[in-house]
């Protein structure tokens, strides 16, 4: 049984440590502004349409569905409340997490495996560069920044997607929606939306970090650490936003 | 150029002192003893999985010994930090098996990498570029800097690893399978560069191999500056050469080029091809 449990904890240990030392090389030169620039147009202006897209259709659909059930209570004219509200403090941020997870965490975790594999972050330490520092801080901190601004932009066009059924279908007014869109919202729910990204980015860039510094066995095991972390990535999503949800329910005015 | 004394006065340049390492739970390293001495060639043979790659990365501290030692420049490195070992390490070159250049940089950009990113070497910014060119001289491959590793043939990429090696004049390479996989032409090519960084510099080595016909070269021929070719050298004052032989992380052998070849050790004599 033990031994069972000693694997995962271990792994546990490891990812910690890994997060510890990518956290002190914030205070740490050398900085490589260069790399923290290039891996922000990767993950944030790379993920742009495909955020866009998923968005987009999550705000459509969702005002699709909530259209048509809010007519039974004669409260069609609601609906744009109801999106925003989920879409900025639900859907968004977890959506654009998952999205990110599945494209950057596999996308971190097979550049750095590769890399692992043949010799590379060997080569770098020999040649005195500490691969955290040069590899691993350089996604969180792109990460930490641009998943935020992603989701932010997500809700944005979720919202602008419930408004385009919620008018040709619906047929509402659109200062009606756009109105009961904007007032739905406390500061708290516009807090929750941009705290859990911020979270959530520590997840996916982390996590395809560990998994890629940690490969074996050749191109088979590079292959191995992309699935593992995205799944690992997308499960620790999910989990991070029960917990989140929990506390800024507990912290809300009754 | 004067033949070096084959007898050094000085300390090792590498020892490494009961030194036992592996990963997980297996040692791969089991209590290994040798040094490597001034401007001395230490040849390690060993089937593939005899643990000599992994020697070579614990003599810079990439892999951490569980127990014994390593000195390094008369410096004990077992028990340095990771920070402390950057400054070890620029006094070594290291050329990986399969070349390990960064995939995502140019030629020149992985030659200037030691330059501009080891701190114990300071380089000026405007004396980066003639010496990654020098460098790449020194290989043959000075029409390559612009580019990319994957443009490369597997012999070329090796020469610029050398490059890259050599190119902040450590005083201790380490050479990891050079010639593994390469043809007989591009295999002489390579080990007549390491024969010429030992002559020109005076460096030391440690070279990994399986093929006894490189250890014959580096043991016997030196680098001639005048017409660029290797020539024979007489016994006496030929280069320092050590022979090692691995088997399963331990040391089974350790001696001089007759001792090798002398040797009745089954496993040793399946290395030893006598030169016809």
């Amino acid at each position: 049984m033990l031994d069972i449990l000693k694997g995962p904890i271990l792994a546990l240990q490891e990812f910690f440590q890994l997060t510890g030392s990518a956290m002190r090389n914030l205070w740490r030169q050398p900085h490589y502004t260069d790399d923290i620039l290039l891996q922000m147009d990767s993950i944030g202006v790379g993920s742009l349409p495909i955020v866009a897209l998923t968005g987009f259709f999550s705000g459509a659909v969702m005002a699709l569905q909530l259209g048509s059930t809010l007519a039974q209570y004669g409260q069609t004219g609601r609906t744009g409340e109801v999106v925003s509200l989920i879409l900025v403090t639900q859907l968004g941020p977890v959506l654009t997490g998952l999205l990110v997870a599945g494209r950057n965490s596999s996308g971190i975790a097979s550049e750095l495996g590769s890399m692992k594999v043949t010799e590379q972050i060997d080569a770098m330490r020999a040649l005195g560069t500490d691969p955290v520092q040069k590899l691993v801080t350089p996604r969180m901190i792109a990460t930490a920044v641009m998943l935020p601004c992603l989701t932010v932009l997500a809700d944005f066009i979720g919202m602008f997607g419930g408004f385009i059924i919620a008018y040709y279908i619906y047929g509402l007014d659109p200062q009606q929606y756009w109105s009961t869109t904007w007032r739905s919202l406390a500061w708290r729910d516009v807090l929750q939306g941009v705290v859990k990204p911020f979270v959530f980015s520590f997840a996916v860039s982390l996590i395809g970090c560990y998994y890629g510094l940690r490969t074996t066995g050749g191109t088979q095991g590079v292959g191995r650490a992309t699935t593992q972390a995205v799944v690992a990535a997308s499960v620790t999503i999910f989990f991070l936003t029960f917990f989140l949800t929990q506390i800024f329910v507990s912290q809300a005015p009754a | 150029m004067m033949p070096q004394e084959p007898e050094q006065n000085e300390g090792p340049v590498l020892r490494f002192d009961g030194l036992t390492t592996g990963f997980d739970e297996a040692p791969v390293l089991k209590n290994v003893s040798f040094e490597v001495g001034k401007g001395q060639t230490g040849i390690i043979f060993g089937a593939a999985g005899s643990g000599k790659s992994v020697l070579l990365k614990t003599a810079i501290g990439l892999v951490k010994a569980w127990s014994g030692k390593v000195q390094l420049f008369d410096q004990d490195i077992t028990g340095l930090s990771e920070e402390q070992l950057f400054d070890v390490r620029s006094k070594v070159g290291i050329a990986f098996q399969e070349s390990a250049l960064f995939d995502s940089l140019t030629i020149e950009q992985n030659v200037a990498y030691p330059l501009l990113n080891q701190k114990a070497v300071k380089w000026e910014p405007k004396d980066v570029r003639p010496r990654v060119k020098e460098a790449l001289e020194f290989v043959e491959l000075g029409q390559t800097l612009k580019k990319f590793p994957s443009e490369l043939s597997g012999g070329m990429r090796r020469r610029a690893a050398i490059a890259r090696a050599v190119v902040t004049k450590p005083p201790l390479l380490l050479y990891d399978s050079p010639t593994a996989g390469l043809d007989p032409i591009t295999a002489h090519t390579i080990i007549s560069l390491i024969i010429k960084e030992r002559d020109v510099d005076s460096t030391s080595a440690l070279v990994v191999t399986h093929r006894y016909q490189d250890a014959n070269l580096i043991a016997n021929f030196r680098y001639n500056p005048d017409n660029g070719q290797l020539v024979g050298a007489p016994e006496e004052t030929g280069p320092s050469t050590k022979f090692m032989v691995m088997r399963e992380g331990s040391l089974i052998f350790h001696g001089s080029q007759q001792d090798i070849e002398a040797s009745t050790d089954e496993y040793v004599q399946k290395f030893v091809k006598r030169p016809d």
